[in-house]
């Protein structure tokens, strides 16, 4: 049994600060290219098939703008 | 399986604390500060207190922590919040109270308040926040700033024989009778965020129980005021802050 998770990112209020993409050990998460409309990059699901949902991106997230969906496939 | 599939509402295992407001917060990207107040928020969110708790914000960045965190909030003078807590609690001994404070306003203008309401015992709950820095005002010299940390005022780093050297306020305070639980933690890490709001709810816990004062310090980051990424100073914080102020439990009685 594997788990599949799948993350949401709020991008108009994410600030960009990186610090979900040093805590996601799957190496899910990078910052976009594009920009939101303060001008920073929103974090974003990179490799989507890699996320388990493990939650730990949304625990450190300063401005908790992450919600995460996890299923069991 | 397709991302649509995953993203369903009976899928969702983490979302935003209904305690926590929609409004974006003011603070830097990556600041601590927020990750605080998520784990407060969840805190109230968990025990069923939203109704009952009152926060006292102080003066710093974190004075508008009544902005983003939804229960009664009170803003003391600079230092002042656990005075001001003081007295909301014994009006409300019913309630939870806590402070929420940074080290300028609690280490440095409110050492008084602080070391005579925790040494009285008050059933108040205290959350400091610890980046060594003045923050809201530019990134001025803390009592809590490193030996040899520059910062705007103290440009060729803070030396002991004109500045001192840096104060413990929270092994101070650990050695009052009043208090019935003070430790250190940190939120740069998911592991770390969780060990600290297990210690923010054991704290509410206390407060409940009369036990006295608990007193919960977050070594935090902040990147403004030392002038580095959110990541590299999540990095010097753990390199140079946590061998200055080592992380666990002072007292747990």
């Amino acid at each position: 049994m594997a788990l599949r998770g799948a993350i949401v990112v709020d991008t108009e209020k994410c600030k960009g600060c990186s610090v979900c993409v040093v805590n996601c050990p799957t190496n899910t998460i990078a910052l976009a290219k594009e920009v939101n409309s303060k001008g920073y990059n929103y974090a974003y699901m990179a490799n989507p098939e890699s996320c388990t949902g493990c939650t730990n991106c949304a625990t450190v997230c300063p401005d908790t703008c992450i919600t995460v969906y996890r299923v069991k496939v | 399986m397709d991302i649509k599939d995953i993203i369903k509402p009976e899928n969702k295992v983490y979302s935003k604390s209904p305690v926590l407001l929609d409004n974006v917060m003011h603070y830097c990207p990556g600041c601590s500060h927020g990750t605080v107040h998520k784990l407060i928020a969840e805190v109230i969110e968990e025990m069923g207190i939203q109704e009952k708790t009152i926060g006292i914000s102080p003066v710093g960045c974190s004075v508008f922590a009544y902005n983003y965190v939804d229960i009664d909030w009170q803003q003391a003078a600079h230092g002042r919040a656990p005075a001001l807590a003081t007295a909301t609690k014994r009006l409300f001994p019913d309630k939870y109270v806590f402070t929420y404070q940074g080290d300028g306003d609690l280490a440095s203008i409110g050492t008084a308040e602080i070391m005579h309401a925790c040494n009285r015992g008050e059933n108040i709950v205290v959350i400091f926040i610890n980046n060594a820095i003045y923050g809201m005002t530019g990134g001025q010299m803390a009592p809590t700033t490193l030996m040899g940390m520059k910062t705007a005022t103290s440009p060729n780093g803070r030396r002991e024989d004109i500045h001192g050297k840096p104060l413990k306020i929270t092994e101070l305070i650990a050695q009052l009778e009043g208090t019935c639980y003070v430790t250190r933690q940190s939120v740069q890490s998911v592991a770390s965020a969780r060990k600290t709001k297990r210690a923010i709810r054991k704290a509410f816990e206390n407060s409940a129980l009369k036990k006295g004062t608990s007193f919960v310090e977050v070594v935090s980051s902040c990147n403004s005021g030392w002038k580095l990424s959110p990541v590299k100073a999540n990095e010097w914080m753990v390199e140079n802050m946590f061998p200055n102020y080592p992380l666990g439990d002072l007292k747990d009685i």
